[in-house]
């Protein structure tokens, strides 16, 4: 396999990270710091690595930075390139940040950069930004594919090492359901240096077993509640030429009866001067390089460590054929002084009591103990506690369902209870990599004064890079804790936040982007509507027609039309969004009785009543009109943004408050497409349709409806009015919307009438008073306050929120609902400018709820929310525009027709 | 004279699917007869209605789906008549769309947006439930083992029948 990286063109072996293919090639030198853009290579094996951050360029919007070549797969044709370096990774302008180090400690930019005020927003934070960072972010739009799936299981195990394979094996005997996941491409853990026949056959019996589900290049990142975890897995990136079908990642939501966790262990750096210079990494990772990819990251080697696994590495590493140049051991008294080489280490400098001494090598080893991964168990709840043999928190209280199995439970071998690595803090020591903090930072800032190590955390940045500390907490807690004179368990551990390692944006969304993002709610007559060129508004998920623009009108010219047609001849209108709940059964209008303020037990079967109800608090929440089908049967509308809540408000009190009562609810919404026929013509253009039904004004008066067919398809045929012109509201089964409106829509034309929309129907509302729930009112509105305390059904005993009309501050001195008019008829005010008494008096009395020009009443309207309003008709106030005060007249709220004479015609 | 003014053979009935390309494993159910059932008696058209939560029965070509304590969906042929006087009856055959999920795959395919367990030891085939799939609110009922059907209110059957596209394209894919 070949691939590049920085243009440079390189062999690879079927398998190989891009770590290990880079090591193979002798290439250290992978990346520049955040901060400081000093060199680094690699320091780990795995997830925790720090430096070695690359871009991947697949092409076009295919390019992700920030990826840890530690766990990046190599395939042939594979583009990689380093991050954060200018012009080059060998030679970066922007390590004259290294030289003004010694003016750049923890915290600088709080104190530097305080004057002048207001240069931090415009010089000085665009220039760190830039002179600090990790890589280019994608400015393309994702093309890839995301999916998502959900999953349950018995037991749910997280890594596949020795404990967890043993765990996956016992439970999977059992024959209960298990799922195993794994962050690598391969299965095995730190078994995968040593591959032996037994993995072998542990693994093919796993993958034979129908009810064990075997997830590889998959991460566990989060655990959520009630063993909810969520899983990451990478479904092609390490492919060449991926099926085009097939999703880049995939989210597992899986929900387990129990996790088993056996995450591993993270081994720790050494914190000494020169710490950080390509070659220089972490024991095990040479150990990993050099056996299980064939990479010896070097030929001659200084093994640095505080713990008896040092022996073990630099016996690993010799039989791969390096040479040890020296195995220090920190525990007999030395320390490590410095290090030297520019772009990789060539030698470092070791002391024992003033003697000191520099060897030369290639590559460092450093063994500093091992921490427990005890990220998970700490999401899920878990309380760590620390051991002091192992130098590190282990699990400590029991988290229910989940369960710690080996080194990430604290259960490892004696030689890796290092305890706390000792500390040499001289010079540039760093203990967290990718954010460039070193010891002399975190004792900085316990002399400034913090104590708490969540504020030594965010002062220093330690720990809050994209690896979230996972190779440095410990020895900054040790550092922290020593500057104090304090414990490691006294100073405490901050908190491991989800995601254990970065997650795509494109995982966590899934499908649910472009037109998926969200359901997008249309009509029967939806098509017809586009093909009209309708403007379409959103109000919930719905669409809804807005205004049918001609040629060259604009809203303002097609929505005056629109109000025209509507009082001249006729307009038809969509109102299928509008809720329907059907109520059915023999106390249906006992329970319409204590929903609504209104009376309803003599209502007669056939009529219709304008129902207005209101929640506890004696607040309008919702209105519509309500025909009564039969005796046990009302068919309910709610405003087209309450019908769901509306259902659940009936719902609640129908279950809890009056189980009693023998009625039930049924959605109707969408069984019924909803034709509003409004004006004079209204009756003429459906007199035909109604199969022989008397739609007379006698036979079927203001407030009726009929149930009957409409050309031959079943139809519910309301007369009622939100235009205050005769009015007829036609249902018909939803399938049948299309078709019954053309053939509407044919019947209307004969009268020069045409549609309206939403836009046009709140013009005409308004000219006649009717309010709009949640634009007249604001959930702080009485029936009373809107003119509406006639609905109220005066001998009921009881209705929700009847209680509350009568409490303090509902009576007395409201706002109420008045009209308002302005001297020059082409003024429109606009809807929420409060309105004062005066110029000069700035208390506000009120606010405008609706404003509109393009009436049929010859001049600009509005309704308005007034402090004892009604008292005010007549009186002048005041209306802040955002270009100053308007005059404004205040009248009643109805426009138009004030005696209803149309509405009965 | 309406007859004269636009024969009823005209009157096209326009379903929310009817525009959608084909899904394989995926199909859209005929018009049926809904019926939605609040009731606290024990049958509905001679039909015993089932008392085990979350469970469904079929009787010649009627299935009755527990939905709820006193609550049943009733999926016939369209032919059938609305039966009233059995409590609170509702034809709410308009307000649905049925979607038919088969093949060995269905299971998984559901899975890429609705959180149930689909094991058959959790939903055995005759479970049926309400649940949702992706942002929308659904109707699942297992029908056999590989055979699941979907209600799902009109307006949210394109977005249902989109997600359920999207989600069916990794079958088509060998890795």
């Amino acid at each position: 396999m070949r691939f590049t990286f920085d243009g440079a063109d390189y062999d690879a072996r079927p398998g190989d990270t891009l770590a290990a293919a880079l090591l193979r090639n002798k290439i250290h030198l992978m990346g520049r710091s955040f901060k400081y853009h000093r060199p680094r290579g690699v320091l780990a094996s795995g997830a925790e690595e720090p430096n070695a951050l690359v871009e991947i360029d697949r092409g076009g919007a295919r390019r992700t930075p920030n990826l840890r070549a530690t766990v990046v797969e190599v395939f042939d044709g594979m583009v990689a390139r380093s991050q954060n370096r200018t012009p080059s990774l060998r030679f970066d302008i922007g390590a004259v940040n290294d030289l003004l180090a010694p003016f750049l400690p923890a915290g600088f930019y709080y104190k530097t950069f305080m004057w002048p005020v207001g240069a931090w927003a415009r010089l000085y934070e665009p220039m760190i930004r830039r002179a600090a960072g990790l890589g280019r972010a994608p400015e393309l739009a994702d093309t890839d594919r995301y999916t998502q799936r959900f999953a349950h299981c018995d037991v749910l195990v997280i890594g596949s090492g020795p404990a967890g394979l043993a765990a996956a094996t016992e439970a999977a005997a059992t024959g209960i359901r298990v799922i195993l996941c794994d962050e690598q491409a391969a299965f095995g853990g730190s078994l995968l240096s040593d591959p032996s026949e037994a993995l072998a056959t542990q693994l093919a019996a796993l993958f034979a077993n129908p009810r064990v589900t075997m997830l590889s290049r998959t991460t566990a990142f989060g655990i959520y509640g009630d063993n909810l975890v969520g899983l990451a897995e990478r479904v092609t990136d390490h492919l060449p030429d991926p099926h085009p079908a097939l999703p880049r990642e995939r989210l597992w939501q899986v929900r387990a009866k129990r996790i088993v966790v056996a995450a591993g262990a993270i081994e720790r750096p050494l914190v000494f001067p020169g710490n950080d210079r390509p070659g220089i990494m972490l024991g095990d990772a040479a150990r990993i390089f050099a056996r299980r990819y064939g990479a010896n990251p070097g030929t001659n080697a200084v093994v640095v460590t505080a713990c008896d696994t040092g022996a073990d590495v630099a016996r690993d590493l010799a039989a791969s054929g390096i040479v040890i140049a020296r195995l220090v051991d920190l525990r007999e008294g030395f320390r490590v002084t410095g290090t030297h080489g520019r772009l990789r280490v060539s030698s470092i400098e070791i002391d024992r009591g003033g003697t000191r001494e520099t060897i030369a090598c290639d590559f460092v080893a450093m063994c500093g103990g091992w921490t427990p991964s005890i990220h998970l168990y700490s999401q899920a709840g878990g309380k760590p506690r620390f051991d002091p043999g192992i130098g590190a928190f282990v699990p400590g209280t029991e988290v229910t369902g989940l369960t710690c199995v080996g080194a990430c439970a604290g259960d490892m071998p004696p030689a890796y209870r290092a305890g706390v690595a000792p500390v040499n803090a001289e010079g540039r020591a760093f203990v967290d990599w990718q954010n460039d903090v070193t010891a002399k930072d975190l004792k900085l800032a316990t002399r400034e004064g913090f104590r708490s190590i969540e504020h030594v955390k965010r002062y220093t940045t330690t720990g809050m890079a994209t690896d979230q500390g996972k190779t440095s907490n410990i020895n900054a807690l040790g550092i922290v804790a020593g500057a104090l004179g304090a414990t490691i368990p006294e100073i405490g551990l901050t908190t491991f936040r989800t995601p254990y390692t970065p997650v795509t944006f494109g995982t966590l969304a899934g499908l649910s982007r472009g037109d998926l993002f969200d359901p997008v709610r249309t009509t029967p007559m939806h098509e017809w509507e586009m093909a009209r060129g309708a403007v379409f508004e959103d109000v919930g998920a719905w669409k809804r027609a807005r205004y049918y623009p001609r040629q060259g009108e604009d809203m303002h010219t097609a929505v005056a039309r629109e109000c025209r047609l509507v009082r001249d001849t006729v307009g038809m209108f969509d109102a299928s969004t509008l809720g329907k709940i059907e109520v059915v059964g023999p106390d249906a209008a006992e329970f319409m009785n204590r929903v609504y303020i209104n009376a309803w037990t003599k209502l007669a079967p056939g009529r219709c009543r304008y129902g207005v109800m209101l929640g506890e608090n004696g607040f309008v929440m919702d209105d519509g009109v309500v025909g009564r089908l039969a005796q046990d049967r009302f068919h309910v509308t709610t405003t087209t943004g309450g019908a769901a809540r509306v259902l659940a408000f009936m719902e609640d009190y129908r279950q809890t408050e009056w189980p009693e009562l023998r009625v039930w609810l049924t959605s109707a919404t969408e069984q019924w497409a909803v034709i509003a026929v409004q004006g004079p013509r209204a009756r003429d253009v459906l007199m035909p349709l109604v199969d022989g039904q008397d739609i007379s004004a006698v036979a079927m008066p203001h407030m009726s409806v009929v149930e009957g067919t409409m050309l031959g398809i079943e139809m519910r045929l309301f007369r009622v009015s939100f235009s205050g012109e005769l009015g007829f509201e036609v249902n018909v089964p939803a399938d049948y919307g299309h078709a019954i409106w053309e053939a509407i829509w044919d019947r209307v034309q004969v009268y020069e009438g045409g549609a309206y929309g939403t836009e046009a129907m709140h013009v005409l509302r308004a000219e006649k008073g009717f309010i709009i729930v949640g634009q007249e009112t604001d959930g702080t509105v009485t029936p009373d306050d809107v003119g509406l305390g006639w609905a109220i059904g005066k001998a009921k005993k009881d209705f929700i929120g009847k209680r509350s009309l009568t409490r303090s501050g509902m009576t007395g001195p409201r706002r109420q609902l008045v009209g308002l008019r302005t001297d020059d008829p082409a003024t429109v005010l606009e809807e929420g400018a409060q309105i004062t008494a005066t110029i000069e008096d700035r208390r506000p009395l009120g606010h405008v709820t609706s404003a509109y020009g393009g009436t049929t009443v010859g001049h600009s309207i509005a309704l308005a929310m007034i402090e004892d309003g009604r008292a005010r008709v007549g009186a002048t106030l005041q209306v802040r525009m955002p270009n100053g005060a308007i005059p404004v007249h205040v009248t009643a709220p109805v426009f138009y027709d004030p005696e209803g004479a149309r509405l009965d015609a | 004279m309406p007859d004269a003014l636009l024969p009823l053979g005209l009157l096209q009935r326009r379903g929310p699917l009817d525009n959608a390309a084909p899904i394989p494993g995926v199909s859209i159910a005929p018009p049926l007869r809904r019926v939605s059932l609040h009731s606290d008696l024990s049958f509905y058209a001679g039909i015993a209605l089932p008392r085990t939560p979350l469970r469904a029965v079929v009787s010649d070509n009627t299935a009755i789906l527990w939905l709820g304590p006193e609550e049943w969906l009733v999926l016939a042929p369209e032919r059938d008549p609305v039966t009233y006087g059995y409590g609170s009856v509702v034809d709410v055959s308009h307000r649905q769309i049925g979607l038919e999920i088969t093949g060995p795959n269905a299971a998984t395919l559901l899975n890429a947006a609705c959180p149930l367990d689909l094991a058959l030891t959790a939903f055995p085939v005759g479970a049926c439930t309400r649940t949702v799939f992706a942002k929308a609110q659904i109707v699942l009922w297992r029908r056999a083992e590989h055979r699941f059907h979907i209600d799902v209110a009109r307006s949210f059957a394109a977005y249902v029948h989109a997600m359920l596209r999207e989600a069916a394209m990794e079958f088509s894919a060998t890795v």
